[in-house]
């Protein structure tokens, strides 16, 4: 799998980065002989593997859907860079 | 007293219990290292104010039964304290203010300990050499222009420097254990589950693991029995009975078997390296124990295994950084999407981008069979591996790191070189085993080198047994000449 510019562009996309050229060519770069060396796996058959779903010989727990916390708006809202004494502030989404 | 800075935990916990010395005059000494060891840029936050108010508080009423009682520790800035900023070595994270202790954190304090201060660290804990810190370089006390190792480099510089009794880490693929191994210190990463994971800034969380970093095998044992606890609030945590790991503590190892694995003498090892391998297998027949030759045949596969499944679940937890819940947050940007996509990357540093967009890509549509399920399937035949291996083995011996400490800048544009640094230490993440660095030797340079046990899950104390006996027999020593203090 060859990584090429555009490739990077349409990731950088999905994965909400902005990129300048400058650094989508170093990114390009690097991507490229990063891949190269996750693609040592292809010469290993796991044909016939169950991939791992859970590092534990246990199952995940579920717990009670109860609630035990609440009342905690001021501490949700105290870290955002943009809020009101109700909500978050985003840009306009809106026309 | 003599320096008590330069004590092993269980003897300043041993001083304070014995009424020999206050919680205060053991904070205000490692206050005057801290203040003195700029130099190193171990720590992002000091709280030497907040420190001698709990030691001062401390000593009025002493309760002395407790497992760390008037313990000045300072942490990783990876785990979230309450009041106190937590950066994860990311401007992303530049005025993050946790509104909640993290329940590793909240353990330490309630067996008597209190914070010193938040260390540096990679950012998002990615990285091998504390160079991705958005707080700069750390220095390595073993020498100028070192890198301490990473992603815990700052604890790691910070304890070996004397600026902390002990520290806390995590690790996703060695994160503990190399910068354990290129500073000369212990450092364990448990069996995934043990330690939870709440409160923790998330890099990839199954793999993630917080765990103890100290100067002794001793004070090890110490702080996983403060640590380890089951935590509801953590799905993955494994509900056991809590054990003593400290007071179980003996170098008797008779009869125990050690394997070797073949596959862990890459090509172009250092013969240093070799060295310390062969004196590690020595020291531990000496002791009584039997030396097993074992093959983990798919070891080769593990790394490039990790750089899938580690950026994939990466690309997913940060996500979450948005510009808008907290964090940092864009000013330019005319809609939600050009904000979104300036503040990640004006926020996020460049190894971090690269992570994320090699995740994002592995899980991208088309591609997750030929990647994610390929790496998942290649982790179950490493766990596989050591679980065969297991049913003839009590432990695996292998070195920590295929070298030592290197320059700052040495690897720096080298994204693969950079990530070798963790081919012996990536498996144990994989498999969700418990995996202990034990300083044992040094190289021509006169720079420590370590080597690493593995252990089967939740084996930490047989791990721990093992390690004391390669400690007591190996004679490593180190004394710095603090030529870093101003």
């Amino acid at each position: 799998m060859s990584i090429d510019k555009d490739k990077i562009k349409h990731v950088a996309k999905l994965a909400r980065i902005s990129l300048d050229e400058k650094k989508t060519d170093s990114l390009t770069k690097d991507l490229s002989s990063i891949f190269k060396f996750i693609e040592k796996l292809n010469e290993l058959n796991t044909k016939n593997i169950e991939p791992l779903t859970s590092i534990l010989n246990e199952p995940l727990r579920s717990r009670t859907d109860e609630i035990n916390d609440g009342k905690i708006k001021d501490q949700i809202l105290e870290n955002s860079p943009k809020k009101n004494e109700e909500f978050f502030i985003v840009p306009k989404v809106v026309d | 007293m003599t320096d008590i800075t330069k004590k092993s935990l269980a003897q300043i916990v041993k001083a304070i219990k014995g009424k020999e010395i206050s919680s205060t005059e053991v904070t205000a000494a490692f206050i005057k290292n801290i203040e003195k060891s700029k130099k190193l840029n171990a720590f992002i936050t000091t709280c030497s104010d907040e420190a001698m108010k709990n030691a001062k508080e401390f000593d009025k009423n002493q309760k002395l039964d407790s497992l760390l009682p008037g313990v000045p520790i300072a942490v990783k800035d990876l785990f979230c304290t309450k009041s106190i900023k937590t950066t994860a070595g990311s401007k992303m994270l530049e005025n993050f203010i946790p509104t909640y202790e993290s329940t590793i954190t909240k353990n330490l304090w309630s067996e008597g300990a209190f914070l010193l201060g938040k260390l540096n660290c990679d950012e998002y804990a990615m990285g091998s050499s504390n160079e991705t810190s958005f707080y700069g370089n750390v220095i390595n006390p073993i020498a100028d222009q070192t890198v301490p190792g990473g992603s815990s480099g700052g604890s790691a510089s910070a304890l070996v420097a004397d600026l902390t009794p002990a520290t806390i880490g995590t690790d996703t693929g060695g994160s503990i254990r190399q910068p354990a191994s290129f500073t000369g210190t212990v450092g364990l990463k448990p069996t995934y589950g043990l330690c939870s994971r709440w409160g923790i800034v998330a890099f990839a969380s199954s793999l993630d693991q917080a765990g103890p970093m100290t100067k002794t095998v001793e004070d090890c044992a110490l702080m996983l029995e403060a640590m380890a606890t089951f935590d509801k609030k953590d799905s993955t945590s494994i509900k056991k009975k809590k054990e003593n790991y400290f007071k179980n503590l003996k170098d008797d190892i008779k009869g125990i078997k050690i394997g070797i694995p073949k596959e862990y003498r890459v090509d172009n090892m250092p013969k240093e390296i070799e060295i310390l391998w062969e004196n590690g297998k020595k020291i531990l027949k000496d002791a009584g124990a039997k030396i097993v030759d074992i093959s983990l045949n798919h070891t080769k596969y593990a790394l490039p295994a990790y750089y899938i499944v580690a950026p994939a679940e990466a690309s997913s937890n940060l996500a979450r950084y948005d510009g808008i819940k907290y964090g940092y947050r864009s000013s330019k940007g005319s809609n939600l999407i050009e904000m979104y996509e300036n503040t990640r990357s004006e926020g996020f540093g460049d190894e971090v981008k690269r992570r994320i967009l090699i995740g994002t890509y592995v899980l991208s549509s088309g591609y997750y069979d030929a990647y994610y399920l390929k790496a998942q399937k290649v982790r179950k035949l490493i766990k596989e591996d050591f679980d065969e291996s297991f049913k003839n083995v009590d432990a695996i011996l292998t070195p920590s790191t295929p070298s030592s400490a290197f320059k700052i800048g040495e690897k720096k544009d080298d994204p693969i070189s950079m990530y070798l640094n963790d081919i012996f230490t990536v498996p144990a993440n994989l498999a969700g085993i418990p995996a202990i660095s034990i300083p044992s030797g040094k190289d021509k340079k006169d720079f420590p080198l370590g080597l690493q046990l593995i252990g089967k899950p939740l084996d930490e104390q047989k791990l721990l047994n093992i390690a004391l006996a390669i400690e007591k027999r190996s004679g490593f020593k180190q004394s710095l000449k603090r030529w870093w203090e101003n």
